[in-house]
């Protein structure tokens, strides 16, 4: 039995370690760690809860912007504080729009190399890789001149021998399958995103000063619109938040999408792998109405057990019953006697059991994670993509009904195919497509509640600490990217008194639990073929498919605020 | 100066083999004029010192992620000019980045040995993130080592160390109060080699450029102030070069979010804005290809490049608080005294800034038709 490392994980956001075991071939048992932590709701503690939100987005810069809003609506739960529908709706034309960046950046700069190989893209004919091109999609930049012209580059980048990010990659494992054509089409597709998202992310900087790291408002937005004035939101910022909207799409459609299907389409045997719990969760994204209007959103909450689509379970993050962490073998101590705990009670405390650095090994059997082990109901759950387009295909949603049985149709392949790694990778472009068509339609909402004169931007009625009660208690949830986030407040004599927040990546990226039973990631490499132990591109493969954001996953409370228990190296 | 041809007889080994593009890249060169604060008749030298760069051998960055949310490297993909994929293809050979680069595992860190071991001494070092010391570091390890572990490791091999971000400038988040995991800086730990501090929740991606271009072109790092600073980037104050500012010399003042003064784009100081205490670029060079900059956005500037300002500047809707010397309303008065003095001394705004960029474009293409005319004379002849 074969035991591969693979620390650091690349291409993802933050330090993940895998451990996994392999057995003729397969492995047969993985470990998941983080190995990063650094106590950022520790440090708001005590603090103006108006200011949480930008303590809470530096957890994370990738999926900046989802912690600001998780921390902004536990706050205004807390208060009792609904924002004018404007303010909604520029919320969620900002959610929107992270969506469609976050996706499309995970699927070109994060994920595709796993699939496209480089340097194989010197040996295409540009010649047919137009034709190709134009096969799949009428993206202008398609001519024979144009793959000409970026092979010659690719190949002068190759010869000057400096490889930079390219280098020493796993370029000669025969898992890659893509012939040179759609390998060098893929690499166009790689720099144009790069280029594409630095452009439409503008729409952060319109409404929030800057990206990564806008700038958000408890009680509403912070900028206000007054067609009559050049200083703020007005016709001209809007027209150009317009072409941003447009040309998001745009990509999406002619390009994320159809690249997408022809790279899905050679890679079908991974429809086969990288199940995992077949659990999923999802707090629902993007609401119509007022934030706790559950009903109203777009993106639908609920749970799935055990893949069985045709029961959606209700779900409620505030019942103690719910949602709970385990700290069995994770770097924490629990002083209660207990083996789970709800965000409102939680309590944790660092204590580092594992290896002293260097190290070569984890102590698998005993603690081996910064991440704490997230269940609901006592399951451990998918969250993500994958989770919110199942939920939303179960409930009937249209848009994604459509655009799943689309893409099961193009792919020939059965509704099952989407518990894999593949229908992971399939879930998160189906998704952005999904939202980059509500992109035209929020971008609209806004226009007709300004024409209807609706521009209040902020509710002050509870700005001011002394309109607050003594104590009080949120839930702020938000579908980040990578799934359902939620922060849990505790506001007493207008500060911070405890706050607990349970993140995508933990859902998914966290250990085993006191039963043992493992999570997400772990649970999803089990029964995966490894040709080479040396190159584990395929722990790669399903690993990047959940995209672990692990910056985000990594936190912790301690509710008496004293010192931190003196490690013990062994 | 002499146009530069490939094996085709095309002229320009630019970002691109093709004339468009020379003239791209030299407008390039003029925006990182106007950057660095140099006249446009530096735009020559500046082509020239990347191309004999980009010739030979591209400079090694290696670029290290510790206790980070990655804010700097998403920062980085947004960078105006040039684009990180002419960056990562075309001027700099970025041989560790873990959040861009294909390999993984235990073939990343190779990566990693092998460039330092091919670059001893020239590696541009970037940090983004603090480095926990606590516990002897266990708060952050890759491939089983400590931060701590990996940067001492480096150092030898290292140019320069470029601490990218709030939090390996100065510590930032991670260090804040209680500083759970013993967080410190960059420059903290270093101790043979210099050291740059580029601050910023995320840091302006161009002045990463500027830095490189300066080194390129003058064989030297650029000025810094006392905190490690560039002064090209931070040697003036936000509320200097803030567009609101008349506002503020007016006495029109926001005093609560989407009030009338908010509708008109008043001066944020009394809703909490930094800018008086914060010293940075982005009033004038602005965010995400000029779009906005958080003032702009009707947000008070957190002042997000100052040390500590974690605990310094919060509550962050709260007026500053008395520092040092006079009140707060005295601290006002003077502002506004201050200014005049400034502005005489030329401010750069957004708009001249703006206009600064267009001269030198304006220039770059008069030199780009130079090029031209010399290179279609010396063909035909």
């Amino acid at each position: 039995m074969a035991r591969i490392v693979v620390d650091p994980i690349t291409r993802i956001e933050g330090h993940l370690r895998i451990e996994a075991e392999v057995k003729n071939g397969k492995i047969s048992k993985a470990y998941s760690s983080c190995t990063m932590w650094r106590g950022v709701e520790r440090i708001i503690l005590g603090r103006d809860p108006r200011d949480a939100w930008a303590f809470t987005q530096r957890i994370c810069g990738v999926c900046t912007t989802v912690h600001a809003f998780a921390s902004i609506r536990a706050v205004e739960d807390a208060l009792g504080i609904d924002v004018p529908p404007l303010a909604q709706a520029f919320r969620n034309l900002i959610i929107a729009t992270q969506y469609v960046h976050d996706h499309t950046m995970h699927f070109y700069h994060l994920h595709a190399l796993d699939w496209v190989n480089v340097p194989n893209a010197l040996k295409a004919d540009p010649k047919k890789t137009s034709e190709l091109a134009q096969q799949i999609s009428d993206w202008p930049h398609s001519s024979p001149g144009y793959f000409k012209d970026l092979k010659a580059k690719l190949l002068k980048f190759v010869e000057s021998g400096q490889l930079g990010i390219f280098a020493n990659a796993y370029w000669d494992h025969p898992a890659y399958k893509l012939p040179p054509e759609v390998n060098l089409l893929a690499v166009a597709h790689y720099l144009e995103a790069l280029d594409w998202q630095r452009h439409i992310i503008r729409i952060h900087a319109f409404l929030g000063g800057k990206n990564p790291h806008p700038n958000f408002l408890v009680g509403g937005v912070p900028m206000s619109v007054n067609l009559s004035s050049p200083s703020v939101i007005n016709t001209e910022v809007l027209s150009v938040i317009k072409t941003h909207v447009d040309a998001a799409r745009e990509f999406v459609e002619k390009v994320y999408i159809p690249d997408l299907l022809a790279v899905a389409s050679f890679y079908k045997e991974w429809a086969r792998y990288g199940a995992g719990v077949g659990n999923y969760l999802a707090y629902g994204e993007l609401p119509e109405g007022k934030t706790s209007d559950i009903e109203s959103l777009f993106l639908p909450r609920g749970a799935i057990l055990n893949k069985d689509l045709s029961k959606v379970y209700d779900v409620d993050p505030k019942d103690p019953e719910q949602v709970q962490e385990a700290v069995a073998h994770s770097w924490y101590e629990y002083k209660q006697n207990k083996d789970l705990l709800h965000p409102f009670e939680g309590e944790t405390e660092p204590k580092y059991t594992g290896p002293e650095p260097p190290y070569d090994y984890l102590n698998v059997d005993g603690k081996y994670s910064w991440l704490k082990a997230p269940r609901w109901r006592g399951h451990s759950m998918e969250v993500g993509p994958l989770a919110r387009m199942l939920v939303a295909y179960a409930k009937g949603h249209p848009s994604v009904k459509e655009k799943v049985d689309f893409a099961l149709k193009k792919l020939n392949v059965p509704a099952t195919a989407l518990f894999s790694t593949l229908g992971r990778t399939a879930a998160r472009g189906i998704e952005t497509w999904v939202v980059a068509e509500y992109l035209t339609d929020i971008y609209d909402r806004i226009i007709s509640l300004i024409k209807a004169g609706n521009t209040s931007t902020f509710n002050n009625t509870k700005w001011d600490p002394k309109t607050w009660p003594k104590e009080a208690k949120g839930f702020g949830y938000m579908e980040a990217p990578r799934g359902a986030l939620g922060h849990w407040v505790t506001i007493r004599d207008g500060k911070i008194a405890h706050y607990q927040i349970v993140v995508p990546s933990t859902w998914n990226g966290g250990p085993r639990d006191a039963k043992g039973q493992p999570g997400p990631y772990e649970a999803a490499l089990e029964g995966t073929p490894i040709h080479d132990p040396e190159a584990p591109l395929e722990i790669l493969r399903t690993i990047h498919s959940f995209d672990p954001c692990m910056a985000c996953a990594a936190h912790i409370y301690d509710p008496s605020g004293r010192e931190i228990v003196t490690v013990k190296i062994r | 100066m002499q146009a530069l041809k490939d094996a085709d007889g095309r002229v320009g080994v630019g970002f691109l083999d093709d004339r468009i593009s020379r003239r791209e890249f030299l407008k390039f060169c003029g925006r990182i004029a106007v950057l660095l604060g140099l006249s446009e008749t530096f735009i020559p030298q500046i082509a020239e010192a990347i191309e004999k760069t980009v010739k030979n051998r591209r400079p090694s960055v290696i670029w290290l992620e510790f206790q980070d949310c990655a804010g700097n490297t998403e920062s980085f993909t947004r960078a105006n000019s040039p684009s990180v994929g002419q960056a990562v293809l075309e001027s700099i050979s970025l041989d560790y980045h873990e959040t861009l680069m294909a390999a993984a595992g235990h073939r990343a860190e190779k990566a990693r040995e092998i460039a330092l071991e091919e670059n001893k001494g020239k590696v541009i070092v970037v940090v983004e993130g603090s480095i926990p010391t606590k516990d002897n570091g266990v708060y952050c390890c890759i491939g089983g080592k400590t931060a701590l572990q990996i940067i001492k490791e480096v150092e030898p091999y290292a140019l320069v160390f470029v601490a990218v971000g709030t939090c390996a400038a100065f510590g930032g988040l991670p260090k804040a109060n209680p500083n759970p995991t013993g967080a410190v800086a960059v420059e903290d730990v270093v101790r043979s080699k210099p050291v740059i501090n580029v601050p910023g929740c995320p840091a302006n991606p161009d002045v990463l450029m500027g830095i490189l271009v300066h080194y390129l072109v003058f064989g030297r790092l650029p000025d810094l102030d006392a905190q490690k600073r560039p002064l090209f980037a931070y040697g003036k104050r936000i509320h200097d070069t803030c567009e609101r500012r008349p506002h503020f010399d007016a006495g029109q003042y926001v005093l609560s979010f989407d009030d009338y003064g908010a509708r008109q784009g008043y001066c944020l100081y009394k809703v909490g804005c930094k800018g008086p205490e914060t010293y940075n670029i982005c009033a004038s060079w602005r965010w995400n290809l000029g779009a906005s900059w958080p003032v702009k956005a009707g947000h008070p500037c957190l002042g997000c490049s100052e040390k500590d300002f974690w605990d310094r500047f919060t509550p962050f809707y709260e007026r500053i608080p008395l520092i040092s010397g006079f009140g707060v309303e005295g601290r006002a008065d003077q502002w506004g005294k201050v200014a005049v003095g400034l502005a005489g001394a030329g401010i750069i705004g957004h708009a001249i800034y703006t206009g600064l960029v267009r001269k030198a474009e304006k220039k770059a293409e008069e030199i780009a038709e130079q090029e031209e005319k010399q290179a279609s004379e010396s063909s035909e002849g």
